[in-house]
């Protein structure tokens, strides 16, 4: 790290990484990222196709451990207790951990069962009416229950791609995480959904820790209070959004925010 | 002259036009290139080569193959207004076998004459075998110049001769998916006329409900109309191919798909699936035997051990259990598909929930996948109650409808193949249950392969 870096370290971060690497194979997709990520704010990782971000951002619940050729070294601590450890129950990791994805991906179950889903596997719920309670507390939390409370049966496949992708995030509030990380979740929505959506992380700022990868930097600057730039696998620069994108530090940062490249 | 020579001057007048052809156009090109425009002629040299070489050679072709079911019977009516033919026999029988020896003689595929008649008839024959052979070579080879020469003055700049070409390519191949489709149909339509007619002499309704099978009782002449009920033999088939096939292949089939697509690593998978699939590759008569000598003595035994009755040495489990070993390759690789079709988002969706691989496989990937294993059984058990081979030597004749597993019974293709070998006269009602039962099963599978594949259809349209 370097000292800028150092002295943004944040006290009492939700999840640090240090000097994280992640291999495909032969070929390094990450190259030592050490980065905090807090509580009370969203921090975006920004930065061109294929530099990383994604890659990184799947370290952070172990998603990668799905890719057979993927390895990862270095530390990623959740709440101080490293997550890479032997004795970390990857079930459990990604119950506090949450993740909605670049498409929406709802289950071909009705919008119920999707939100369900987590809470039963987890068994979160300890009968039917407690089980209702949770759906509607995810559906209003994300922003969904006024326009789907009256069809609650029908299969969430049927949504709007906007509703679905609110739908996934409902689904991932159900199982009650710490941290939710987004994909790139306005990727395939078109201005109005995307709206919705960035309001609603205005509005789920606070309860959880929530980190979003997105190509869109006037959105990493609508949502974001934390921004960290990824190019080709290193963690360029990381620093209070307003700064990043006025007051870039590293030449690299400030030709791609001002659309050099990318 | 003779066929072959005569194709093999066919062949050679078809280089020559393409050739020249070729050469012609080639010259044209270097003509109009000299003007200055590339596009002067319209096609290349080698499609105004194939353009005159198919004229050549495709109106000669037709007119031999049409030749060649033509000739015979003009040589036959020439000989006959031979006098020698005066003294034939009027009953049509010997009088066809004296002709055919008498050609066979002329031909030169058999030596001597066994009926002194054919011997007179020898000469006559091969003058008619030659005045046609000679007539048919000529009028090609004259087709073949004609339409050489014809094709060949149409050899201009401008001429379209690229398309033409494309067009009798694209004609081709559309011949050749007719010609699979024009004999699907004209099997049908015989399965259609002689189930026609068996159910001309037996009841419709008598067949598809009736509860004994007996036909050779029927054919002595001692039965009555209640031995042609296939009842016993849909049962049979039912019981061995639809529900002891799947009871084994189904789960077998599912599970082993699951391994190899969500447990497997890259290497196990790499041996593990084209190993399974050799399955598939084993001859069905293999299986029979196995079916047949090993199963089936083991199970009887076994039954025999903890005392059941009726323990045969055909039985329906034998056939049914490797039938179900059978199909097994054809399940799991079609639940392997619709499986590997459920987007990858899904399963990430699932996972990055906290679920584990097994919940993911339970909940998200088998619910979403299910339509297209089903399709799959469908026709998994489209192919067992078609299948033969297996039955006809491990399951046994005996039509008998019975729920016991350790018991012989017979299926609709095992009684097909009863009914068709042997010396039968063929529009005996025996001989001609075979088609009914055939059609019946046709019938049956062709649904199921169309319910089958709409179910998979459907489900496919869901993810892309």
């Amino acid at each position: 790290m370097t000292e800028e870096q150092t002295k943004l370290a944040i006290e009492n971060p939700k999840m640090s990484a240090r000097d994280v690497k992640v291999f495909y194979g032969d070929k390094q997709a990450i190259k030592g990222v050490s980065i905090d990520v807090g509580m009370d704010h969203v921090t975006a990782f920004i930065g061109p196709s294929g530099c990383g971000k994604s890659t990184f951002l799947r370290t952070l619940n172990r998603m990668n451990d799905t890719v057979a050729s993927a390895r990862v070294e270095g530390e990623i601590t959740l709440d101080g207790e490293n997550i890479y450890a032997a004795s970390m129950d990857v079930v459990q990791l990604r119950a506090r951990v949450g993740m909605v994805f670049q498409k929406p991906n709802p289950f071909p179950k009705s919008i119920y069962e999707n939100i369900a889903y987590g809470p039963r596997i987890h068994g979160l719920a300890a009968g039917k009416a407690d089980m209702d309670v949770i759906v509607e507390k995810s559906l209003r939390r994300a922003g969904l229950w006024e326009e789907v409370k009256d069809r609650l049966t029908e299969s969430g496949t049927a949504l709007s791609g906007g509703q679905q992708q609110r739908l996934c995030i409902g689904r991932a509030i159900a199982v009650e995480p710490e941290v939710i990380l987004m994909d790139e979740p306005c990727s395939a929505l078109d201005p109005i959904a995307t709206a919705k959506i960035e309001e609603l992380i205005h509005e789920l700022r606070g309860r959880y820790a929530i980190v979003i990868v997105t190509h869109n930097m006037q959105q990493a600057a609508r949502v974001s209070q934390r921004t960290a730039f990824f190019h080709l696998g290193d963690l360029v620069e990381y620093g209070v959004t307003s700064d990043i994108f006025t007051n870039p530090r590293q030449e690299r940062t400030k030709d791609y925010i001002t659309g050099r490249y990318g | 002259m003779t066929g072959p020579a005569i194709i093999l001057l066919l062949a050679g007048l078809g280089a020559i036009a393409w050739v020249s052809a070729r050469a012609r156009a080639m010259r044209l090109q270097t003509v109009a290139r000299a003007t200055g425009r590339r596009d002067a002629v319209h096609s290349l040299p080698g499609y105004h080569g194939w353009y005159v070489a198919l004229w050549t050679l495709i109106p000669a072709v037709i007119f031999l193959a049409i030749w060649a079911n033509v000739a015979p019977g003009l040589v036959t009516q020439s000989v006959l207004a031979d006098p020698a033919a005066q003294s034939l026999p009027l009953d049509g029988f010997s009088r066809s076998a004296i002709l055919g020896e008498a050609r066979a003689i002329a031909s030169g595929d058999q030596a001597g004459a066994f009926n002194p008649l054919s011997q007179g008839l020898v000469e006559p024959y091969r003058a008619a075998l030659n005045k046609y052979g000679v007539a048919g070579g000529v009028l090609a080879l004259v087709l073949a110049f004609a339409g050489g020469a014809y094709a060949f003055t149409r050899v201009r700049p401008d001429f379209r001769a690229r398309t033409r070409v494309e067009r009798l390519v694209m004609a081709s191949l559309l011949i050749a998916s007719l010609i699979a489709i024009v004999t699907t149909v004209g099997i049908v339509a015989s399965l259609l006329w002689e189930s026609f007619r068996f159910f001309s002499m037996v009841n419709p309704i008598d067949f598809l409900f009736g509860t004994k099978w007996s036909p050779q009782s029927a054919a002595m002449g001692y039965g009555n109309d209640d031995a042609f009920g296939a009842v016993p033999l849909f049962w049979g088939t039912i019981f061995i191919g639809a529900i002891i096939a799947m009871i084994v292949a189904i789960p077998l089939g599912l599970m082993s798909a699951i391994y190899l697509t969500q447990y497997a690593s890259p290497t196990v998978r790499k041996w593990m699936k084209p190993t399974l699939e050799m399955l598939a590759g084993v001859p069905t008569v293999v299986y029979g035997y196995f079916a047949a000598l090993t199963i089936a003595p083991a199970l009887r035994d076994f039954a025999v051990m903890i005392g059941i009755h009726g323990a045969s040495s055909e039985s329906a489990l034998a056939a049914g259990l490797v039938m179900g070993v059978m199909i097994i390759p054809f399940v799991s690789s079609m639940a392997d598909d619709s499986i590997a079709a459920v987007p990858q988002s899904m399963r990430d969706g699932s996972l990055a929930m906290g679920a584990t691989t097994s919940e993911t496989i339970r909940k998200v990937l088998i619910p979403a996948a299910l339509p297209g294993v089903v399709g799959g059984v469908l026709l998994a058990v489209s192919r067992a109650i078609g299948e033969t081979m297996i039955v006809v030597m491990a399951a046994g004749l005996a039509a008998n409808m019975t729920l016991n597993p350790f018991a012989s019974v017979t299926t609709v293709t095992t009684q097909i193949v009863q009914l068709l070998t042997g010396d039968q006269e063929f529009d005996s009602a025996k001989t001609l249950a075979a088609f009914a039962l055939g059609l019946v099963l046709f019938i049956v599978t062709l649904l199921l392969n169309i319910v089958a594949l709409r179910v998979v259809k459907k489900y496919r349209e869901a993810y892309e």
